[in-house]
């Protein structure tokens, strides 16, 4: 029953943090310079008094703020994200169209980033102070300090234009609508971007579980273990692997948010078209309907992804199971 | 920082005789297409990037102990609030939250700072809350308190030697993440004007240049970023080993 309560509580405040996400994002919206009537109509068409007036009161324009985020709001519960400028499509359709080539790109960065890193950690543990632990150390710490799109913009130096592997950009080979694009084009083109991703999401695992890795290890418990007789393996196996797990699970969840804005940066340097190069176009031209859609599904997405870090940790971990 | 106030615009300026060229000894970092030194253009760059990832993480350190503060030393319900609002901050994509207001303000350096100040307070502000709750239920705390000693002489005695050197290491720390982010906002063309000196400017122009082979364009502004951030870390590590009395005695 406890842990009933303790599911629910997450749940529903998962709920009012997006209704909050919601509200922020509309009060923004509604307080910035931007017209949205010029942004709908486009420069080059002149509109006179009485048709921006007419279109205002149509969009219901001159409602207080209050009505018309009730509306706004009312219609996004219905499904309704209005209808980009720049697409001139509905947001929804936009946003389902490029959430695909994101989810593929932040899905294999995921599970990459999570393998190697936690590998990594584990061998930067084990064999401490050593030269390759030192080595593999440094190289983390750098890349902890390097910017995502400058990464991008390295891999494209060396495998695109000096090595000629990789396309310099575009996931789409140019003449060929979205739907023919076989799967291994659509690979091909992501791989870059994923070895960028991958790079610089690798040292925040790697740095984490090297650390608990070395905890464990001064553990009375593994002393313990060693004075028993209990061979290496088995002690990394009993002992090292199942308590340097959980972390790093926690941690990999807990950077969603992070790895989407990573890939907002990586997106846009290898000109792949996933929803982080659409907001930028969003931000770009004004499009305040897509803005405001890819922003709340993004963190719907981060939301739904600490409550699921949250429920994993409940049922992994019997210790917080006991704290509740 | 001083040597990139004193560049002045005539060294960046157009020489077209000596475009594109490669690294030399008069051109370090190679010129562009226009003929600009790229050596100067990224020291003005970095410059302009530590002053604004001072001003943003000022103000966001500023947010942060007002927040946490209030957090550690208010009835519970201004706690939950705080925490309800570190759960928004987090929830959005820092990237994507910048992108959002700066396209709201206005671009340009204003958007940027207001970015960079209203995500970047969350870290900093639980540890000061955490420190704050921490201290205030110390038996010393509680002594004093019996002593008779105003809430004034506890905060100037007990909890500024406690909080003042986490807010330091904190400000620190958070200085690389703003230079990042502002470079990266930039990078995406919603930061600072396409005529300024800024890294993420000269590394979004660079890529045009990437497919003629240009690479010392993109290569040298990002690795002196790189060196700029690895510098300051540095420093953000040997302020902890002086300021925190556990480590240093170790």
């Amino acid at each position: 029953m406890k842990i009933f309560n303790y599911i629910l509580t997450n749940f529903v405040k998962m709920i009012v943090l997006v209704i909050l996400v919601c509200i922020v994002t509309f009060t923004l919206a509604v307080n910035s310079p931007i017209d949205p009537i010029r942004q709908y109509v486009k420069a080059g068409v002149t509109v006179t008094v009485e048709q921006r007036e007419a279109i205002a009161e149509y969009w219901g324009l001159n409602d207080s703020k209050i009505e018309r985020f009730q509306k706004w709001f009312d219609s996004l519960l219905h499904g309704n994200f209005g209808e980009s400028t720049i697409f001139r499509r509905g947001v929804i359709d936009v946003i389902k169209d490029r959430a695909v080539s994101s989810l593929f790109l932040m899905i294999n960065t995921f599970v990459l980033s999570g393998i190697l890193g936690y590998i990594l950690g584990l061998i930067m543990g084990r064999y401490r102070d050593s030269i390759l632990d030192k080595t593999i150390k440094t190289i983390c710490i750098i890349f902890t300090a390097t910017p995502t799109f400058w990464v991008g913009i390295l891999m494209l130096i060396i495998f695109s234009v000096e090595l000629g592997l990789f396309p310099i950009g575009f996931s789409v080979p140019i003449g060929i609508t979205n739907e023919d694009v076989s799967f291994y084009e659509k690979v091909y083109h992501a791989i870059l971007p994923i070895i960028t991703l991958t790079l610089i999401f690798i040292p925040n695992i790697a740095l984490h579980t090297r650390s608990k890795t070395i905890e464990v290890l001064q553990s009375d418990y593994v002393l313990f273990a060693i004075a028993r007789g209990e061979n290496e393996r088995s002690i990394v196996k009993n002992h090292v692997i199942k308590n340097t797990a959980i972390p790093a699970i926690t941690i990999l969840f807990g950077s969603f948010s992070e790895i989407f804005g990573g890939s907002v940066l990586a997106e846009n340097v290898f000109s792949y078209p996933g929803l982080g190069s659409t907001i930028v176009q969003a931000g770009l031209g004004g499009d305040i309907p897509l803005l405001l859609g890819i922003t709340i599904i993004t963190a719907i997405f981060v939301f739904v992804g600490n409550f699921v870090s949250d429920l994993l940790s409940l049922f992994i971990n019997p210790m917080v199971r006991e704290e509740i | 920082m001083v040597f990139g106030t004193l560049i002045s615009d005539e060294m960046m300026a157009a020489n077209f005789k000596g475009k594109n060229q490669f690294p030399s000894l008069s051109h370090p970092f190679g010129t562009d297409w226009l003929g600009r030194d790229m050596f100067f253009r990224t020291v003005k760059g970095l410059r302009n990037s530590i002053v604004i990832g001072t001003i943003a993480s000022l103000v966001s350190s500023v947010i942060a102990i007002i927040v946490g503060g209030l957090a550690g030393t208010m009835p519970k319900w201004v706690d939950d609030f705080v925490r309800i609002a570190i759960d928004l901050v987090m929830g959005i994509p820092h990237l994507i939250f910048i992108i959002l207001i700066s396209v709201f303000v206005g671009k340009g350096a204003k958007g940027i700072v207001i970015g960079v100040a209203l995500t970047h307070w969350v870290s900093l502000a639980r540890v000061i809350r955490n420190e704050v709750l921490q201290v205030r239920n110390e038996q010393y705390v509680l002594i004093s308190r019996r002593f008779g000693k105003n809430n004034w002489y506890i905060f100037k005695n007990h909890m500024v030697p406690i909080v003042l050197p986490q807010y330091i290491i904190g400000l620190v720390l958070m200085f690389p993440h703003a230079i990042l982010h502002e470079a990266s906002v930039t990078f995406l063309g919603f930061g600072l004007s396409p005529e300024t000196a800024a890294i993420g400017i000269i590394l979004s122009e660079s890529m045009k240049y990437l497919i003629s082979g240009m690479w010392h364009l993109a290569v040298f502004p990002g690795l002196s970023l790189v060196i700029l951030v690895l510098l300051i870390n540095k420093l953000g590590e040997n302020l902890t080993l002086i300021l925190n009395p556990y480590l240093t005695r170790e």
